[in-house]
């Protein structure tokens, strides 16, 4: 194989050729950088290039290469910080901010010798399911550049489904990993909570937020967790539970694997294909050896009002420290008073999906109201939780679609955003819960759009989740195809 | 018809943390702006704030002091409010579910002891300084207090006059500087008080429209304010009109007057909601038992054991068990000295005036316990005389010279040495016959005028005592 198409290689591949000696970083961050020099002037997946730190970076690898990670390029979501580099969000409030801090994160993929090519895009401040209200312009779908490509880490999931990095950091609040992976057929892993350390993830909503992996197939997503899962004191919400080796969990045998399909998730609103393919994966795997039952999940219905609460709630508290007094934009246009510079540097920083979450949570954590909606809306959290354990006493996991559509046309509905919002509707119940989930390729629609199936396991049980879809990934083709650019 | 005030406070005290609430950094007082930072204490996008557990220990011991109640689960809230000395714009408080509550503390008024009960204590974060100019159309901000661990001391409105204010301040200091848990130092800010007002007709069980009282500084400023505020409201009520609206008033300590800082309806929505950065926390049963034990004696159990051990007066032992370092500082001397009463007499005659006259207390001058046994045992040997004492005791707190060094520089010792005294002695005797066959008959004030002589001769220097005893004995045998 020529250097130059290093690119299109998974991450255990590329470390093969490096066991063999039969590449060099330099080669394989080379052969990336033409890559993204050739095709992300048609996606817009990245917002920014590492350039003057790419070089340092394969040099201080020298001692590395027994890391877990050695030379492989990964591509961060731009609201992770990185020491130095501007982190801004895709949010016009952040630019020129330059954390003088890693991320945890960012700190394990350095010591495990990852190479950090980037920042990719978003939708702002994580606002969204299609990488439309970036401040840098939407990122396209792969697949088909009239198209988005999911969000919010659409940037990350088209930049790994374009073999513009051999592997992505995205975070998840409420689908925003696993919604773009699956609508650029890769694979999406969002962690249960707790799983990886937040520090230094600039929240959304906090009680939600869960940093991921964005890979070609399973097993690299096994290898990601591997090197950013983990206790860190420095994250109160961080669990101190023992980490297994995931990649122990890549074996192709599923029988005996109690799965679980919930009614609720198969009716109305669904797309005819995308039910098709994910009634072929449920045969798929019953063909596997897995056991396959019917539950009921009753209060799916009001996952996405909930959430559309408790997340608003969160946001608004989280982005009242963008206020233009420290850091980050400050508007020149306010000369008079302390309150004009407040509200012209947030009318001037916050695009329009920032600024309805925003009113949105200010108006429900408001005296008066807390009790109706942010109360309430914490009740039916924890009625979700439980049907949810009451499945899991019985099942190893759930099944899903992960998004009831393939990517939808750039613009169809960025000025309807209850639709929008509905796009989550399969994922957010897992946030809500806190659990793991991860979506994986399970076909092709006629327009050559994939299709995602969503597993759904239990707290901290990563490794079924592992397991499951691995076995599917091994019987079928759909993780070996890519978009022609 | 007759008037009531009721009294609410609302007390913040920071805790003496080496580090910040939710940081590392450190709380040192006095450093140049922005050198105790960092990025989460600045609230920079993505960090995130870790609970010191040294800070809530220190607020169960005070709680456990003020016979509050543990709650058996606690956890933090974001109150939010827009000013550039809050970093994240919300501070991180805790709003319904604080982690102490229902406690008391006795105070003493004219007429009998008072129960003032507490209704809650929490913990939560300072914030930063604005720093204007006059001349300057530009505010500075130093962060180097936000952050710092506060405990917020709220009593229910149990208060009955400013003076009981007062009084319930100064027990409340004396307290957190025996659990040494703050400085509860007012000038630097450590320790600020608020207080909510209200007057009503004396019978009426309905509370009257309270006033949010801020910007007092000093226990006196909290009297003054709390003084105008019941007058004020008192004034209005008698004309027969109302207090119509909540409002937050500030004191002004140079006219004397409080003026209306917001009314109600500007009052903040704070917008509590449970901070998800961190996990509730239940108190080990445990820990809170650990702490327990390290329960310092209470000024007022130090009080009675120091009447029964010392044989000191109720006033006397009240005035030493004020401060803690009074207190201290005369059971180290006891160490040295043991007459209890004689410390007990130069520490509230003698060293609080030289004390007073610097306005520092004993902790702050570097006049030590071993320094006052030492002098005490220089009169007692008549090494020196009480005089003499004196002089040295003042110097010494002035100059934090060690007493023993400034009586050798000044040459100040007594002469109690019968042979160095006889010498004067005799000059005297042989110029004052008149007197001595005066004191032979029996003329008692003869005695002191001529050890009065004697003690000029010897320039004030010889041992009165001494010289007493010695012309006693030479005109009785004479």
């Amino acid at each position: 194989m020529d250097y130059t198409d290093y690119y299109k290689l998974t991450c255990s591949e590329i470390q093969k050729l490096y066991r063999e000696n039969k590449a060099s970083p330099e080669q394989v961050v080379d052969s990336y950088l033409k890559r993204i020099e050739a095709v992300d002037g048609k996606l817009n997946a990245f917002v920014k290039l590492n350039r003057e730190s790419i070089d340092k970076q394969l040099k201080d690898l020298k001692e590395k290469k027994e890391k877990p990670l050695y030379g492989i390029p990964v591509v961060i979501k731009d609201n992770i910080c990185v020491r130095d580099e501007e982190t801004t969000c895709a949010s016009a409030i952040l630019k020129g901010f330059k954390p003088p801090y890693d991320a945890a994160v960012i700190e394990r993929l350095r010591e495990a010798g990852a190479i950090l090519l980037g920042k990719a895009n978003m939708d702002e401040f994580a606002f969204g399911s299609s990488c439309e209200t970036s401040c840098y312009g939407p990122t396209k779908n792969p697949w088909d550049l009239d198209r988005i490509p999911g969000g919010s880490s659409g940037g990350s999931a088209a930049a790994v489904s374009a073999d513009e990095a051999c592997l992505g950091l995205g975070s998840d609040t409420g689908g925003s990993i696993r919604q773009p992976a699956a609508l650029c057929g890769v694979v999406g892993l969002k962690p249960t909570y707790g799983r990886v350390s937040r520090y230094g993830l600039i929240a959304f909503a906090s009680s939600l937020d869960q940093i991921g992996p964005i890979t070609k197939d399973v097993r690299d997503a096994a290898l990601l967790l591997n090197v950013i899962g983990g206790h860190d004191p420095r994250d109160s919400t961080s669990v101190n539970a023992p980490k297994p080796d995931y990649t122990k969990s890549l074996i192709n045998d599923i029988k005996g694997l109690k799965v679980a399909v919930p009614k609720e998730y198969f009716v109305g609103g669904i797309d005819k294909e995308v039910s098709l393919y994910i009634g072929e994966a449920i045969k798929t795997l019953g063909s596997l050896g897995a056991k396959i039952g019917e539950v009921s999940l009753p209060h799916t219905d009001y996952a996405v009002s909930a959430y559309y609460i408790i997340a608003p709630a969160e946001a608004s508290s989280n982005l009242a420290r963008f206020d233009g007094v420290q850091y980050g934009l400050r508007s020149k246009a306010a000369k008079d008073s302390l309150l004009e510079m407040y509200n012209r540097t947030r009318a001037e920083g916050f695009g329009s999906e920032a600024k309805r979450r925003v009113i949105l949570g200010t108006y429900v954590l408001s005296s008066g109201y807390y009790d109706a909606y942010y109360l309430k809306a914490l009740k039916v959290r924890t009625k979700i939780k439980e049907d949810l354990e009451a499945v899991f006493k019985e099942y190893d996991c759930i099944v899903t679609p992960t998004s009831p559509t393939p990517a939808f046309k750039i613009g169809e509905k960025k000025e309807d955003p209850l639709s929008m919002y509905l796009s989550d509707i399969f994922t957010i119940p897992v946030n809500l819960a806190g659990i793991p989930a991860i979506s994986v390729p399970c076909g092709f629609t006629k327009n050559g759009l994939p299709v995602g199936l969503q597993i759904l396991g239990k707290p901290f049980d990563e490794e079924t989740l592992f397991k499951a879809a691995y076995a599917y990934e091994q019987n079928t083709e759909w993780h070996k195809r890519r978009p022609s650019l | 018809m007759n008037y009531e005030t009721v009294i609410g406070l609302e007390v913040h005290v920071h805790l003496k943390t080496a580090s910040k609430m939710f940081c590392g950094c450190s709380t040192k007082f006095g450093s140049p702006p922005n050198t105790q930072v960092c990025p989460i204490c600045l609230g920079f996008p993505g960090v995130l704030p870790v609970i010191n557990n040294k800070a809530f220990s220190l607020g169960i011991k005070t709680a456990l002091a003020l016979n509050c109640r543990i709650a058996e689960f606690t956890k933090f809230d974001r109150k939010h409010y827009f000013y550039p000395d809050l970093p994240k714009n919300f501070q991180i408080s805790q709003y319904d579910k604080p982690f102490s509550h229902d406690g008391f503390l006795d105070i003493e008024t004219a007429e009998a002891v008072k129960k003032i009960r507490l209704k809650r204590i929490h913990l939560e974060e300072d914030a930063g300084k604005l720093v204007h100019k006059e001349e300057d159309d530009y505010s500075l901000v130093d962060y180097n207090r936000a952050g710092i661990p506060l405990l917020e001391i709220v009593t229910e409105p149990d208060i009955g006059s400013p003076s009981e204010a007062y009084e319930f301040l100064v027990k409340l200091k004396n307290i957190l500087e025996y659990l040494e848990v703050s400085n509860c130092n007012m000038e630097e800010g450590s320790l600020r008080c608020d207080a909510n007002i209200s007057v009503r007709p004396i019978g009426q069980s309905e509370l009257g429209t309270k006033i949010e009282l801020k910007n007092m500084n000093s226990f006196k400023a909290v009297r003054q304010g709390l003084e105008y505020e019941a007058e004020r409201q008192t004034a209005v009520l008698k004309e027969g009109k109302k207090i119509e609206f909540q409002e937050t008033r500030l004191w002004d300590s140079e006219q004397l007057v409080t003026y209306t800082m917001r009314s109600k309806e500007e009052a903040h929505d704070y917008r509590y909601f449970p901070e998800p950065d961190l996990p509730p926390v239940v108190p080990n049963a445990a820990l809170i038992e650990e702490i327990r034990k390290t329960l310092p004696e209470m000024p007022k159990q130090r009080r009675e054991r120091f009447i029964r051990d010392y044989a000191l007066s109720g006033y006397d032992a009240q005035i030493l068990t004020k401060e803690k370092k009074l207190a201290d500082f005369f059971e180290a001397c006891l160490k040295i000295f043991n007459k209890p009463k004689i410390v007990a007499n130069w520490l509230m005659s003698d060293i609080a005036a030289a004390l007073g006259s610097k306005g520092m207390s004993i902790g702050e001058v570097s006049f030590k316990p071993q320094d006052l046994a030492e002098i005490l045992g220089m009169i007692e040997s008549g090494a020196i005389s009480g005089k003499m004492a004196k002089e040295l005791l003042k110097e010494s707190i002035d100059t934090g010279k060690r007493p023993a060094e400034i009586a050798k520089v000044k040459g100040l010792s007594q002469i109690s040495d019968k042979s160095a005294i006889s010498a004067a002695l005799e000059k005297v005797l042989s110029m004052n016959q008149k007197a001595v066959s005066d004191y032979k008959t029996g003329k008692g004030t003869a005695l002191t005028f001529l050890v009065g002589q004697v003690m000029k001769e010897t320039k004030g220097k010889a041992n009165p005592a001494l010289v007493n005893e010695l012309l006693k004995k030479r005109m009785g045998g004479a």
